[in-house]
């Protein structure tokens, strides 16, 4: 009877991991990517993405230890990121002055990890006191003290315009002549390897008892107390230790852009990684990755082409909330769950139909939107009238007509074609609970 | 010395006064019940031993020591530990985590973030110790949220009681089950609760009468009689306060 139970997969989407080859694949994969990242495009923006994504992934996944494996829900975590930003541009600068303490550009990470830290061991004290809404309305209040704060002490926040600083300084670390970080890929490299061990270090937080009685806390604080834990201690501990990656990521991106200013410790600095994490979600450890890459590309990319950015994130946030609110790693995780049960094929058409119908209704609106725009905002500025080649005529019916057939066509067939894979879908999942519930 | 010693214990809430100078000893490795009518007090009297809530006065002992105004963790981490009357558990962990985090204090691991939980064999052991004791090894792997009201209830007791706490506090342990269920988890209770001490609030006269060394009986905030099943049945007292009306079933 236990060799059937335990060679019963798990039911848990939590606990479902489809890779089971070892974990040294999955994390020579996540290094191998890092390491020929930044030779698949050679175009120069695309480096300086990748570094963005490096250093919202390594925030993200630092702000998850409280919001996915804590349930603690913070609006203010570019606290300890911005803070640690400005310890390390500090420390940076006097480094280069003459008669500063030398400190190795390799190693400020390091020190915006423990300035970070510091800081959360001061506020954390207060802020995870209480949880839910109440610890949410005190790191909310935080975050507004932090950045009012940082316009009454111009000496070290740098005032309005922030404090900048030179990362090529000193000499070479361990006599390695040429790593200066000048060149941007020197500074990609740096990012990838502190991003590389905080992730290494973060998942191996999860898999110990701290990390497991963090996840009690969330599901049931009050259980917590009554098997010999504080559930406040805990939360406390936790919040420590985010904010010493998050310390870590506020460094590299000061050593990134070389300047710090009062927004990396602004509320819409913690609202976005909110939103980030919450796209990749918050149930998966590796979903804030996710959500860096989507979120970065939405921020950076996105609006390089459109100024209508903000509104397709507004879209996609609501459209996932209500579609897939455990994020896009739960939509990927239970895709794989059905695959590994065999039963992708069953699904394949509908989903496959569903999408298309999706991207019909998606084109006409974002069509739509483009026209909306460009008769509006854009004209002023005598914007292009060309959209991915084609002429646009803002002014014109036929585009108008077109965007609302496509839109209206689009809605129609997936309204035909959604019940049906939703039927599938439920059909499915229920016989593989069925399975792994080892029930007749 | 006594297991649990209950001196005069008074708690309000607000003017009302809910407990009314409760007192009660439970023996070491005594298995004591108790019983009384709806909104006599007896939850909140397990509240008040476990540290959910604060006494208002009088004194709790938990092995002769006073544990009254201790918070939670602390009486736990003294040898004390409570099931609830409504599942309690760690939803979207699975059975075998819920339990895992039960042992974990008692095994000395405390707040530690420089061990891995893979590579504690004694954590892991007393675990599925746990699990076999409980019945619910095949459902190690699926999250507590999903499983059935009985597994759930039996899932409770495996957390209060794999801690290894001496003296065992449970809430109303068969509420909502069937008979055959209720009888399991008579047997369960039993099993698991052998050579510790066990205060329980319960309501099936059939479970009480069937597991119980003494009975005390709570009305109205108060401990009218503690004595052994067969004097509590022909307690004249006890039959007008409460079996009277609620002991046909």
């Amino acid at each position: 009877m236990r060799d059937l139970a335990q060679s019963a997969p798990a039911a848990s989407t939590l606990s479902f991991r489809p890779i089971n080859l070892g974990r040294w694949l999955v994390w020579g994969g996540f290094a191998l990517i890092l390491l020929v990242a930044p030779w698949i495009s050679t175009r120069g923006a695309a480096l300086s993405i990748l570094c963005q994504i490096g250093t919202v992934m390594l925030f993200g996944l630092s702000y998850n230890m409280l919001l996915g494996q804590g349930g603690m829900l913070s609006f203010g975590h570019a606290v300890y990121s911005g803070l640690g930003g400005f310890v390390a541009i500090h420390v940076m600068n006097q480094a280069g002055a003459p008669g500063g303490v030398f400190v190795p550009t390799t190693l400020i990470p390091l020190v915006g990890g423990f300035a970070g830290m510091f800081f959360g061991v001061l506020f954390g004290y207060v802020t995870t006191r209480k949880s839910g809404t109440t610890f949410a309305m005190i790191t909310l209040g935080l975050v507004e003290l932090v950045f009012a704060a940082s316009l009454m002490f111009p000496g070290f926040f740098g005032g309005e315009g922030g404090v900048t600083t030179n990362r090529v300084v000193g000499q070479p670390f361990l006599g390695v002549t040429g790593l200066t970080f000048g060149p941007q890929i020197q500074v990609y490299y740096l990012i990838a390897f502190w991003l590389f061990i905080s992730t290494v270090a973060m998942f191996a937080f999860t898999q110990t008892p701290l990390g497991r009685m963090l996840n009690a806390v969330r599901d049931n604080p009050e259980r917590v107390s009554f098997i010999g834990y504080d559930a406040q201690w805990v939360r406390y501990l936790a919040l420590i230790a985010s904010s010493f990656f998050a310390g870590i990521s506020g460094a590299l991106g000061a050593i990134n852009f070389e300047i710090v200013s009062a927004e990396n410790v602004s509320a819409l600095r913690s609202g976005s990684i909110l939103l980030f994490v919450f796209i990749g979600g918050i149930g998966f450890f590796f979903g804030p990755l996710l959500g860096a890459i989507v979120g970065i590309g939405f921020v950076v990319m996105l609006s390089e082409y459109t100024a209508a950015w903000q509104l397709y994130l507004g879209l996609f946030f609501v459209a996932l909330v209500r579609f897939a609110p455990a994020g896009l790693a739960s939509l990927l995780m239970l895709l794989l769950r059905v695959a590994r049960f065999g039963r992708f094929g069953r699904i394949r058409m509908h989903l496959a139909a569903v999408c298309a119908c999706v991207l019909v209704a998606l084109t006409g609106l974002v069509l739509a939107v483009e026209l909306l725009y460009r008769r509006t905002l854009e004209a002023a500025n005598g914007a292009p009238t060309m959209w991915f080649g084609l002429p646009l005529d803002a002014h014109a019916p036929a585009p108008w007509l077109l965007a609302a057939g496509l839109f209206v066509i689009g809605v129609l067939a997936w309204r035909r074609t959604a019940p049906a894979y939703m039927a599938r879908w439920h059909e499915l999942n229920g016989e593989i609970a069925q399975l792994t519930r080892g029930q007749p | 010395m006594n297991a649990l010693e209950l001196h005069d214990v008074r708690k309000n809430f607000g003017k009302s006064e809910i407990i009314r100078g409760a007192s009660l000893t439970v023996a070491k490795g005594e298995r004591l019940a108790v019983i009384g009518p709806n909104g006599a007090g007896k939850s909140t009297l397990f509240n008040l031993i476990s540290g959910r809530f604060g006494v208002s006065s009088g004194d709790i002992r938990l092995h002769g020591a006073s544990v009254a105004g201790l918070r939670p963790f602390d009486i736990n981490r003294r040898g004390l530990a409570r099931s609830f009357q409504v599942s309690n558990l760690f939803d979207k962990l699975s059975v075998f985590e819920n339990l895992r985090c039960a042992v974990l204090w008692s095994l000395g691991y405390r707040y530690s973030f420089w061990q891995r939980l893979g590579g504690l064999a004694d954590a892991k052991a007393r675990t599925e110790q746990v699990l076999e004791e409980i019945g619910l090894s095949r459902q190690r792997n699926l999250p507590a949220g999903v499983l059935t009201y009985a597994e759930q209830r039996a899932l409770e007791i495996g957390i209060t009681i794999a801690g290894g706490a001496d003296v065992i506090l449970l809430d109303e342990p068969t509420a909502g089950m069937s008979r055959s269920e209720s009888d399991a988890a008579v047997e369960l209770i039993r099993k698991v609760t052998v050579g510790k001490t066990l205060l329980m609030v319960e309501h099936d006269m059939g479970v009480v009468f069937g597991l119980a060394d003494r009975i005390a009986v709570l009305v109205y905030g108060e401990v009218i009689a503690c004595d052994t099943p067969a004097a509590i049945r022909s307690n004249a007292a006890v039959q007008a306060a409460y079996l009277g009306e609620a002991g046909h079933d």
